[in-house]
């Protein structure tokens, strides 16, 4: 089956330039083990800067495992372990001479529930980046105007950048996560289920948000929402498990995997008959 | 149906009240009567102190407080009785604070390194100890000041002096580095330290894990996920934690009685070989006390009680306005 998917997923950078290396990130037969427990199996899928990869699939299939693997946020639970390799830009960021806060900067992360920091104001907030990872910067606001635009958040809290973070609401505090995220420039953004903490409302806004930065970057997200995922994603990858450790079933372009999967189970999962 | 103008009055408000049933009602009043009993206890305790040292603080007024003698008459009159705590409350608060400033940075830096930095095993092997440690009884650590830490400390005292010697704090008249608040004050400092990394490496725990993770996410260290995140979200924890161990210094009898020379006279220097606190007081003079004396012993009692009081107070107070904003 990886033989397939390999292959559906080489079609995805069709539009992209012939160069093996993709701009953005590349995994390679991957495996994910938490101590014994076998949690992922050989996961090969591209993300070129520019799309919007949406990871669908039923919960405990490995989505955030795999997910957390792209930046290096797995090895953080004691006992992690993996195999295989993922490249950003074209070099394996598991080599052991990489420093993985420098990956991490590189390949950024939104979480599912919104958490600005609760010590700081809206511009201490987009600005911590930059002073966790000691970033020589210029002009500090002209990058909070910037990432807040971009987040789609300045116009809402240009008056007021010196209020907590927590005095906004959900789906801004999400979208100031966003801005957050955007200052120390990175070329993947990883989200983590961005919205299932907030209302019908505020997810179409982060979704305006979403495809706006895939003008530049290249955005993977997990949902567990398949009109989210029909409306926001570029590509599909649909991840199941069958009680073992979670695969990947097939990976396409989105209104392929929604209106004519390869697969019967993609098909049922989509319109919804389990999950 | 028609909609008659009488009936747009707004009509009387009724008044809700949570009614509870039995068990509730039953569990309420067990629980009350647990609060309310430990109130009572602290106003008798309180009341008890104040009703027999009333004739000391008639008799001496402000004068027991900022006094510095403590003398037994000789009965007949020839020689009065010349009682007041000053240099002990002084004393106190001097032990208490140099215990509190050697024992923050010891307990803030152990509770950092048992959360974030320690592998599994020894995490909980440390913690346990932690526990262990700040339950045992002051008496041993006292004796442990006595027999082993008291010569280290005195040598530690004499590099003190020879470095910092300039320093009003740390000049000594006597070159007599034994016995003094600094010796002391580390001994109440270990006793204290593990009540204080408990709580603190407790509160560290709780800190919000996607809280640190983001951090990790935008290419952070782990110190400056733990400077950005863990220490503000802990700090009114460890205020809290802070507060426990200085009430157990302010307190603390046996320790000091055994380690430092108890003098009656106004001393604030360090280093020097003579301090004392209340609860040491009362228990140096406690055994042959004339009635009288008794009085005043009691009167330092009920001073000692309005400190911590205080104290406490104090910090429930920082440990609500640093949590207030969030």
């Amino acid at each position: 089956m990886s033989q397939t998917v390999q292959t559906s997923v080489m079609s995805m950078s069709d539009g992209q330039s012939e160069s093996p290396v993709v701009l953005g990130l590349e995994t390679r037969n991957i495996h994910a083990w938490f101590g014994k427990h076998h949690v992922l199996k050989d996961i090969s899928l591209k993300f070129p800067e520019k799309t919007v990869t949406g990871l669908i699939g039923p919960s405990g299939c490995g989505k955030s495992t795999f997910i957390r693997l792209l930046n290096r946020m797995h090895e953080f639970i004691p006992g992690a372990a993996m195999a295989g390799q993922v490249l950003h830009d074209g070099h394996d960021i598991y080599s052991p001479e990489v420093d993985a806060a420098a990956i991490r900067l590189k390949v950024g992360m939104v979480f599912q529930k919104p958490n600005p920091f609760p010590a700081m104001n809206i511009r201490e907030n987009v600005l911590s980046g930059i002073k966790l990872a000691h970033l020589k910067v210029a002009d500090h606001d002209s990058i909070v105007e910037r990432c807040l635009t971009r987040a789609g958040l300045w116009k809402e809290v240009k008056d007021r950048l010196t209020a907590t973070g927590g005095s906004l609401s959900g789906g801004q505090q999400q979208r100031l996560c966003i801005a957050r995220s955007l200052a120390v420039e990175p070329n993947v953004l990883l989200m983590d289920e961005p919205c299932s903490a907030l209302d019908p409302g505020s997810t179409l806004r982060i979704e305006e948000t979403i495809k706006e930065l895939a003008e530049k970057i290249a955005v993977v997200i997990v949902t567990h929402n398949m009109q989210q995922a029909a409306r926001v994603s570029d590509y599909c990858a649909f991840f199941l498990t069958d009680g073992g450790p979670g695969y990947l079933v097939e990976a396409d372009a989105t209104k392929k995997l929604f209106t004519n999967p390869g697969d019967t189970r993609t098909a049922d999962y989509v319109q919804g008959k389990f999950g | 149906m028609s909609i008659s103008p009488g009936l747009q009055a707004t009509p009387e408000a009724r008044e809700l009240s949570v009614i509870f049933n039995r068990a509730d009602r039953i569990f309420r009043r067990i629980v009350t009567a647990g609060a309310l009993t430990s109130l009572i206890l602290l106003g008798l305790i309180g009341t008890f102190l104040f009703v027999r040292s009333a004739q000391i603080f008639n008799d001496r007024g402000l004068k027991f407080i900022t006094g510095s003698n403590w003398t037994a008459g000789s009965g007949d009159g020839v020689i009065p009785d010349d009682f007041s705590i000053g240099p002990m409350l002084t004393g106190t608060l001097l032990v208490s604070l140099i215990a509190l400033v050697l024992s923050m940075p010891l307990a803030i830096g152990g509770a950092l390194f048992v959360e974030f930095y320690a592998t599994p095993g020894l995490k909980k092997v440390l913690t346990t100890l932690l526990d262990l440690a700040a339950a045992i009884p002051s008496l041993i650590f006292g004796l442990w000041g006595v027999v082993f830490f008291s010569s280290y400390g005195e040598r530690w005292s004499d590099l003190l002096n020879s470095r910092f010697g300039w320093l009003p704090l740390m000049k000594v008249q006597n070159e007599v580095f034994g016995r003094s608040p600094f010796v002391a004050g580390c001994v109440l400092a270990s006793l204290i330290t593990p009540i204080i990394t408990s709580v603190s490496r407790e509160v560290f725990s709780r800190t919000p894990r996607d809280l640190v993770d983001t951090c990790y996410a935008l290419g952070s260290t782990r110190w400056g996920a733990i400077k950005t995140v863990v220490l503000p979200f802990g700090k009114s924890g460890v205020i809290g934690g802070a507060m426990l161990g200085l009430g157990r210094a302010l307190g603390e009898t046996v320790a000091v009685y055994l380690l430092l020379n108890i003098v009656f006279r106004y001393n604030f220097r360090i280093l020097e070989s003579e301090g004392g606190n209340i609860a040491s007081l009362i228990a140096l003079k406690f055994g042959e006390a004339t009635e009288y004396e008794l009085k005043a012993l009691v009167a330092a009692g009920f001073v000692l009680f309005l400190l911590t009081l205080v104290v406490n107070i104090v910090a429930a107070s920082i440990v609500e306005r640093s949590t207030r904003h969030r």
